[in-house]
C-alpha cells in the first residue's frame, strides 16, 4: 500500500521530531526560557557556512555509526556494541597509522584496512557467542562495550601512547600521508570560502560510497536477499537454504567493520593521534539515527545531518544562557517518540488495509460461492 | 575423598553455600599467607565490599520485577541517574531520608516512561531502554545546570555536597550501642587475635556488621522481601505469569498490562534506590557520571544469578567484592588470583573425584595461567580490574548459558486480544 509506505517514512520521523521538539520547548518554558528564541538562535548560528561545515563534519561519524547498527536491524540483530567497536579500532588504526609511511592513498586505505579487521574482529566475539552458546547479542554487546573501555584505556595508557608526548596524552602523530585530506578545494569551485579552522573532512567521501555500499549489499545483492529474508522469517529463510547462524557471522562482522570506521573522519580528519578523549557516544547516538532514518541510507544520512546540526548548533545555547543539555533530551525523545509514531502509524495502516480487505470481499460474495 | 564429596552433595542448599563459602575464604587466607598480605579478608575490605554490592544489588532486583514480568529493562542505567539527582535534590533541600524518597521517585517516572513505551505502545524493550539511557543522562545535566549551577559547591556536573543516611554497628558482635551501653567489640577483638581462618571470618563479619547504613540493611532485606512477593504470593504469580506466557496469564484473567506496569515501576524505583544508595551512603555528593555503568553491572548479576533474588545477591556481592579491590591497591589484586588459582586447582581434584577427566584438564590448565600471571605480573592495571564484572558475565553466560533460564517471554511483544 503505497499511502502506507509514505506514512511510515515520512511522516512518522517528522511527527517524532515534533514532539521532541515541543516537549523540550515545554521543559524549556517550565525554566523560563523562551524556548522560540533559543531555537532561533541555534537556526541563525547552525546555519553559518562554518556551522555547517562543522554539521556535515559531525554527521559522518553518526551516519557510519547508523549504517553498522542499520544492517543488524536488516535481519533482527541489535548490535549495541559500535560504541566499544570503533574505540578499540580507532585508538589501533592510530596507533599502527603512526608506525610508517607510504604514499597517501595506500596509507589512507592501510589505516582504514586496520580499523575495519579489529571492528570485524572485536564483532566476531558476540556473533560466535550468539550461535555457538545461545548469548543473546544484546547483552553480550553491552558487556563487551564495557570490556572494550577498559581495554582500550588499559591499551592507551600502557602499550600505544606516545613516549614522547607532551601535557597531552595521545598516540604518536599519523605522518601527512596517512590523513585524510580537507574538501575546502572542493568548495572553492562552489564559491564557498570558509574561513580558516573550519575544514570539510575528506572523510565525507567514504561516508558517501559506504552509504552506496550498503544500499547495494541491501537491496541488490544475494547476500541483501538472504539477510532480509532471515530478518523477516527466519525458518523460512532457513527452509529454502540460507544459514541463519552463518548470516549471523556475517552480519555482525560487517556491522563491526562498518563500525571500525566510526572513529575515523575523526582521527584523521581532525586529531591526527588518538588522544586519552577520544569522542565518545558515537554508537549510542547512532542508533538514534539508525531508527530516525529507518535502516535505510537516505533516511539515516538525514537523520545524521540532522544530529549534526543540533550538536553543532547547540553550541551557541551556553552562550545564551540556555543549557544545551537540551539537545540531548531532544535526541532521547526522538528515539523514543520515532517508534512509538511508527508503532501507532503501522497499527492505523493495518487496521486501514483489513478494513479495506473486508469491504472488498463482503461486496463480492458471488464470486467467492463460485470459486 | 569421594564419599566425603557425595555427603556434601547431599546437603540442603544453604548447608552447601556455607561449605563454598567457608573454602572460598580458606583459599583467601592461604593467598594472604603466601603473598603476605592482610587486606583480602581484613574489615575494611568486606565493609567495602558490602557497601559497593548493595547498588548493584539493587539495580539487579530491580531488573529482576522487570523481566520477571516480561520486560527487558536496559534502561536501568538511566533510571539510576535519575535516582542519583533526585536523591541529592531531596537530600539537599529536606533530608537524607526524604532523598531517600526523592531518589525512588525519580527512577519510578523515568520506569513509567519505559512501562509507557514498552507496554502500551509496544515499543522494542531495547529500543526503549536505549532511549531512556540517553534520556536520563541529558535530562538530569539540564536540570543541574537549571538547579545547582547557581548554588555554592554545585555545578553543571555536580551537587553541593548533602547529608548522608546514618549507620550503625551491631551491638555485641561490632560493638555497637544499646539504650546508651557501649556493648562489647567481638568480631573486632577476635580480627585482632591472629587465629588462622577464624580472625579471618571475624574480620569479613565485623566489615558486614560494624559502621552499616541503614539503606544497606534495607536493601538486604529487599531480597527475602522480593523472593517473598514473587514466590509466595497470588500477586507475584500473575507477574511472574505475565513473563513466561502472558497469552494464558490473559485467558485466565490476569490483567496482565497492568501486571507489567507495576513491574516496570517498581523496576524505576529499585534502580531509584541504587542512585540514591551512590549518593547517600557511598558519595554524600551528586556527580555526573558516578554510576559508572553500575545499572549494566545490575543487569550482569541478575543474569548471573539465574533470575532468582538469591542469585541477584550472589552476583552482585562477587561484583562488588571485585569493585572493592580496585581501591585496595595491587598487590590486593595479586592475592585474589592467586587465591582463585588455588580454588581452581580443588575444583580439578573434585573434577577427578567425579571421574570428569576433561573438564579437570581444562580448570588444570585455566589454573596454571592464573599461577603464571601471578607469578609474572606485578601490577595489575585498574582499567583491567574494572572490566571484571563485565567479563565474568560474558563468561557465566557462555558457560552456563544451557543451565541459566530466563522467563519465557522476555522481551516478547505483548498487545491486549492478540493471539501470540
Amino acid at each position: 500500500m503505497r499511502g502506507g509506505r509514505f506514512l511510515t517514512a515520512v511522516v512518522a520521523p517528522a511527527v517524532a521530531l515534533v514532539i521532541a521538539f515541543g516537549l523540550a520547548a515545554l521543559a524549556l518554558l517550565l525554566v523560563d526560557i523562551n524556548p522560540i528564541d533559543a531555537y532561533r538562535e541555534m537556526i541563525s548560528f547552525g546555519t553559518t557556512t562554518a556551522s555547517l561545515i562543522i554539521t556535515v563534519n559531525n554527521a559522518v561519524p553518526l551516519f557510519i555509526s547508523a549504517l553498522a547498527v542499520g544492517i543488524g536491524f536488516k535481519m533482527g540483530l541489535f548490535n549495541i556494541g559500535v560504541e566499544g567497536t570503533y574505540l578499540i579500532a580507532a585508538l589501533f588504526a592510530a596507533y599502527v597509522g603512526a608506525l610508517f609511511s607510504i604514499t597517501t592513498v595506500l596509507h589512507v586505505l592501510s589505516i582504514m584496512l586496520v580499523a575495519v579487521l579489529v571492528g570485524a574482529l572485536w564483532a566476531w566475539i558476540p556473533a560466535m557467542l550468539k550461535v555457538k552458546r545461545g548469548v543473546h547479542e544484546v547483552i553480550s554487546t553491552i558487556m563487551l562495550n564495557f570490556i572494550a573501555f577498559a581495554l582500550s584505556a588499559y591499551l592507551f595508557l600502557n602499550v600505544f601512547r606516545a613516549e614522547t608526548a607532551g601535557l597531552t596524552l595521545a598516540t604518536d602523530l599519523i605522518p601527512e600521508s596517512g590523513r585524510m585530506p580537507s574538501l575546502n578545494p572542493l568548495l572553492g569551485w562552489f564559491g564557498i570560502e570558509p574561513r580558516a579552522g573550519a575544514n570539510l573532512h575528506g572523510f565525507l567521501l567514504v561516508a558517501i560510497l559506504l552509504g552506496i555500499f550498503y544500499h547495494y549489499l541491501v537491496t541488490k545483492s544475494r547476500f541483501g536477499y538472504d539477510l532480509r529474508a532471515a530478518g523477516i522469517n527466519p525458518s523460512a529463510a532457513h527452509a529454502s537454504g540460507v544459514s541463519p547462524n552463518r548470516m549471523i557471522i556475517w552480519t555482525m562482522m560487517i556491522s563491526g567493520g562498518l563500525a571500525g570506521l566510526v572513529g575515523l573522519s575523526q582521527l584523521l580528519g581532525f586529531f591526527n593521534q588518538y588522544p586519552q578523549d577520544f569522542p565518545r557516544n558515537y554508537g549510542f547516538n547512532g542508533i538514534a539515527v539508525a531508527l530516525l532514518g529507518r535502516n535505510h541510507p537516505v533516511g539515516m544520512a538525514f537523520g545524521a545531518l540532522l544530529f549534526g546540526f543540533m550538536q553543532r548548533s547547540a553550541l551557541i545555547l551556553d552562550l545564551r544562557n540556555v543549557p544545551k543539555e537540551i539537545v540531548t533530551i531532544i535526541q532521547g525523545i526522538v528515539v523514543l517518540a520515532v517508534v512509538i509514531v511508527y508503532e501507532v502509524i503501522s497499527r492505523y495502516v493495518q487496521r486501514r488495509t483489513v478494513a479495506a480487505a473486508a469491504r472488498a470481499t463482503a461486496s463480492e460474495p458471488e464470486t467467492v460461492e463460485a470459486a | 575423598m569421594t564419599a566425603l564429596v557425595e555427603r556434601v552433595r547431599k546437603l540442603s542448599r544453604p548447608a552447601r553455600l556455607t561449605i563454598i563459602v567457608s573454602v572460598a575464604v580458606l583459599m583467601m587466607t592461604i593467598a594472604e599467607i603466601v603473598t603476605g598480605t592482610t587486606t583480602l579478608t581484613s574489615r575494611s575490605t568486606a565493609s567495602a565490599a558490602l557497601r559497593l554490592s548493595i547498588p548493584i544489588l539493587l539495580a539487579g532486583l530491580g531488573g529482576l520485577y522487570s523481566e520477571r514480568s516480561g520486560v527487558v529493562n536496559i534502561g536501568l542505567e538511566g533510571m539510576m541517574i535519575a535516582g542519583t539527582w533526585f536523591a541529592a535534590w531531596g537530600a539537599w533541600s529536606f533530608g537524607p531520608w526524604e532523598g531517600v524518597i526523592f531518589g525512588l521517585a525519580g527512577g519510578a517516572l523515568f520506569g513509567l516512561l519505559h512501562a509507557l513505551a514498552t507496554v502500551t505502545f509496544n515499543v522494542d524493550h531495547i529500543v526503549s531502554g536505549v532511549a531512556i539511557n540517553i534520556l536520563g543522562l541529558g535530562a538530569m545535566r539540564f536540570l543541574s545546570s537549571i538547579v545547582y549551577t547557581p548554588e555554592t559547591g554545585g555545578s553543571v556536573i555536580q551537587s553541593p555536597p548533602v547529608t548522608g543516611v546514618s549507620t550503625l554497628n551491631f551491638p555485641f558482635l561490632s560493638g555497637g550501642n544499646l539504650f546508651g551501653w557501649h556493648t562489647p567489640d567481638f568480631f573486632g577483638w577476635l580480627e585482632l587475635q591472629n587465629i588462622f581462618l577464624l580472625s579471618d571470618f571475624a574480620g569479613i563479619f565485623r566489615g558486614f556488621t560494624g559502621g552499616v547504613s541503614w539503606l544497606t540493611l534495607i536493601g538486604l532485606a529487599l531480597v527475602p522481601l522480593s523472593a517473598w512477593l514473587l514466590w509466595r504470593t497470588a500477586w507475584g504469580l500473575r507477574l511472574r505469569s505475565c513473563g513466561e506466557d502472558p497469552w494464558a496469564a490473559e485467558s485466565l484473567g490476569v490483567p496482565v498490562l497492568r501486571m507489567k506496569y507495576y513491574a516496570v515501576v517498581i523496576s524505576g524505583m529499585l534502580a531509584g534506590l541504587a542512585g540514591g544508595f551512590l549518593v547517600l551512603v557511598q558519595a554524600g555528593i551528586y556527580r555526573e557520571g558516578m554510576t559508572g555503568g553500575r545499572g549494566f553491572i545490575g543487569l550482569g548479576a541478575m543474569i548471573f544469578g539465574n533470575w532468582l533474588p538469591s542469585g541477584v545477591l550472589g552476583g552482585s556481592l562477587v561484583f562488588g567484592f571485585g569493585d572493592s579491590l580496585s581501591f585496595r591497591g595491587p598487590a590486593v589484586v595479586r592475592s585474589l588470583i592467586l587465591a582463585v588459582a588455588i580454588g581452581l586447582f580443588a575444583a580439578a581434584v573434585y573434577a577427578v573425584t567425579r571421574t570428569r577427566v576433561r573438564t579437570a584438564v581444562i580448570q588444570a590448565l585455566v589454573a596454571i595461567g592464573f599461577l603464571a600471571f601471578f607469578l609474572t605480573v606485578q601490577v595489575v592495571p585498574n582499567q583491567l580490574l574494572s572490566a571484571t564484572p563485565y567479563l565474568i558475565t560474558l563468561l557465566v553466560l557462555a558457560a552456563a548459558s544451557q543451565r541459566l533460564r530466563m522467563p519465557a517471554a522476555d522481551g516478547a511483544r505483548y498487545a491486549k486480544g492478540e493471539a501470540r
